[in-house]
């Protein structure tokens, strides 16, 4: 699986990167070589093989329960009970690199 | 010398009043002063908290009154895990001034259990590296050879413990950030198992794979400071419901009972080509040495460990890729002047964010997208299983696994940095316990004709912590004899 030029600007696009042409350049090379090593994976059989896509699964999943009931264990305490204090307004706006003092402000987000 | 002490020690001697817990804090700042120039572990030092906290445990100790279990020892943190009012910047430059809003459990833990927290640790940008190289503020050299890396990503918290700038310090291991470190520097450290200790407060990098672990000189202190950290936490619905036994308790049981021995398996495809020589001979010295104890030394196959690294590499940077969209300007850290929403994001993603974390989520992206995610993303979550089933089959006849834990001593800083996938291949045998779940561990089993440490690792089953640290203590017990 050869990435391209334009796969590299695609990727870029969907991951909110903003890559200046010399980083799109190394990026091209760097990504090649690492899934030219990847590819290995497709050496095993593994139609059968369910994925694993945590191991937290394993731990307290309840399989004789449905939907959402089968990870009773993982509900929070305060959650079953009420709500708990969350963090505060003017905590969360601390570290805003631009607020109102009420909302986080941000440049024009329609173009018009 | 007071850098030298233990925990034991420390907690001695400030419950017998030879000391207190303030003169102890302050020792260790001017020994960090005199020797961190020319190590680079601490990003971000907290003096303040340090003596507050150093102070209330003097106060405890003048009324005579009972101290908790890490009562004024000096620890420190790596700097992916959140310190109220601390500045924390995961190594990255995004997050360079930020200042979290609370503090993250295993960190809160160890603070009420009476540990005084020195700094925040240098460690490779967002914990993507293995030799600290990647960190957006400085690298840190290796203290037992100035010239090489400490290991990654955890480099400071290795470094710190290494060259007693810290009794204890707290890492994150994702594919081996604890364990090849440690190695490195010639110390102990552990990657619990999965969900043993609260993650609530880590910074993510890959949440099926992020562990946070402890550093020591020892392993009866990792296993304290394990005991103090581990448990269920609300905060974290990944942390174990499994109750935690006293695990320094469980450290003098003797491997081999009365008839009964530990059986210590070794796996072939970790002692395959590209192993250095002198390591192989150091951790198979390490694991007769283990036989001398009385354990049973067991072969086993691990048939799937050469796909470790690359299943490891697109679940780790798939699940980064989501984890660090959050970092867009908006609400914290860099933000680059831009005149519309995406331009703003894109400069400021781009600009605050280092080379290896933006290869990273490229790689991860490009896994995750249409048309690329059966083939690279659920193909290695297959792969994944197989590796997971290993391990299963391999502990239905063994308790631990020993193994080399890198198949190098530490590198030279700038030998690897231009070549991504062989620095990749720095953890070819950590990565595997990590898709697994299960404890690993790396203690100090000899060194190289270069003075450069060299780490045996041991494996245990999910939650089994007990034998892997007995085990462990036992080696190096035996090891000092």
């Amino acid at each position: 699986m050869k990435v391209t030029d334009k796969d590299v600007a695609y990727v870029a696009d969907l991951a909110n990167l903003e890559l200046t042409g010399e980083e799109r350049a190394r990026m091209l090379r760097d990504l090649n070589s690492i899934l030219d090593y990847v590819e290995r994976l497709s050496e095993l059989e593994t139609e059968n093989v369910a994925p694993m896509a945590q191991v937290s699964d394993r731990y307290g999943v309840d399989e004789s329960r449905q939907g959402s009931d089968r990870f009773a264990y993982a509900i929070r305490e305060d959650v079953k009970d009420g709500l708990r204090p969350s963090l505060p307004h003017d905590i969360a706006l601390k570290n805003a690199p631009d607020t109102d003092g009420t909302f986080f402000e941000v440049p024009k987000v329609i173009e018009r | 010398m007071v850098s030298a002490l233990t925990i034991d020690e420390v907690k001695a001697a400030i419950a017998e009043r030879k000391t207190t817990a303030t003169t102890i804090a302050q020792d260790f700042y001017t020994r960090i002063r005199k020797e961190d120039s020319e190590i680079g572990a601490f990003l971000t030092l907290c003096e303040e908290r340090a003596l507050a906290q150093a102070g209330r445990i003097d106060a405890l100790a003048a009324e005579g009154k009972p101290l908790p279990p890490l009562a004024g020892v000096p620890v420190a943190i790596k700097d992916v895990m959140v310190t109220s009012g601390v500045r924390t910047t995961a190594g990255s430059k995004i997050l360079e001034n930020f200042i979290p809003p609370y503090d993250c459990t295993a960190v809160a833990r160890l603070e009420a259990a009476g540990a005084v927290i020195l700094g925040k640790l240098n460690c490779d940008e967002f914990a993507m590296g293995s030799s600290t190289e990647n960190s957006a503020f400085r690298p840190v050299h290796n203290p037992r050879d100035k010239s090489r890396v400490p290991g990654g990503s955890s480099g400071g918290s290795a470094a710190a413990v290494a060259a007693e700038m810290a009794v204890a310090t707290l890492g994150s291991d994702t594919g081996g950030s604890i364990r090849q470190p440690a190695s490195f520097c010639g110390v102990v450290g552990l990657k619990p198992t999965y969900g043993r200790v609260s993650r609530y407060g880590l910074i993510a990098f890959a949440s099926s794979l992020d562990h946070i672990g402890p550093f020591a000189k020892t392993v009866k202190e990792v296993a304290l400071v394990l005991r103090t950290i581990a448990g269920r936490d609300p905060m974290d619905s990944t942390s174990a419901d499994v109750p935690v036994p006293d695990y320094v308790a469980e450290l003098e049981k003797p491997v081999r009972g009365s008839g009964e021995a530990l059986k210590v398996g070794v796996a072939k495809e970790y002692f395959g080509s590209g192993l250095d020589p002198e390591v192989r001979a150091a951790v198979e010295a390490a694991i007769q040495k283990l036989a001398e104890l009385g354990c049973e030394v067991v072969p086993v196959s691990l048939p799937h460990t050469e796909y470790a690294i690359p299943a490891y590499y697109i679940v780790a940077t798939a699940e980064a890729s989501a984890n660090l969209a959050r970092y867009d300007g908006v609400r914290y850290g860099f933000r680059a002047k831009a005149s519309n929403l995406s331009e703003m994001y894109r400069l400021s993603r781009d600009g605050g964010f280092g080379m290896e974390v933006k290869r990273r989520i490229m790689l991860g992206t490009y896994a995750l997208s249409a048309g690329y995610y059966d083939a690279y993303y659920l193909k290695a979550q297959k792969v994944r299983t197989l590796l997971t089933r290993d391990f299963d089959e391999a502990f239905k006849k063994v308790d631990v696994i020993a193994a080399p834990t890198c198949p190098t001593p530490a590198f030279r800083l700038g030998e690897k940095v231009n070549d991504p996938l062989a620095m990749y291949l720095a953890d070819i045998y950590t990565v595997t316990a990590n898709l697994a779940g299960i404890p690993g561990i790396s203690v100090p089993c000899g060194e190289n004709h270069e003075k450069l440490p060299i780490g045996l690792q041991l494996f245990a089953r999910h939650f089994d912590e007990a034998t892997l640290l007995r085990v462990a203590h036992a080696y190096e017990g035996a090891r000092a004899t």
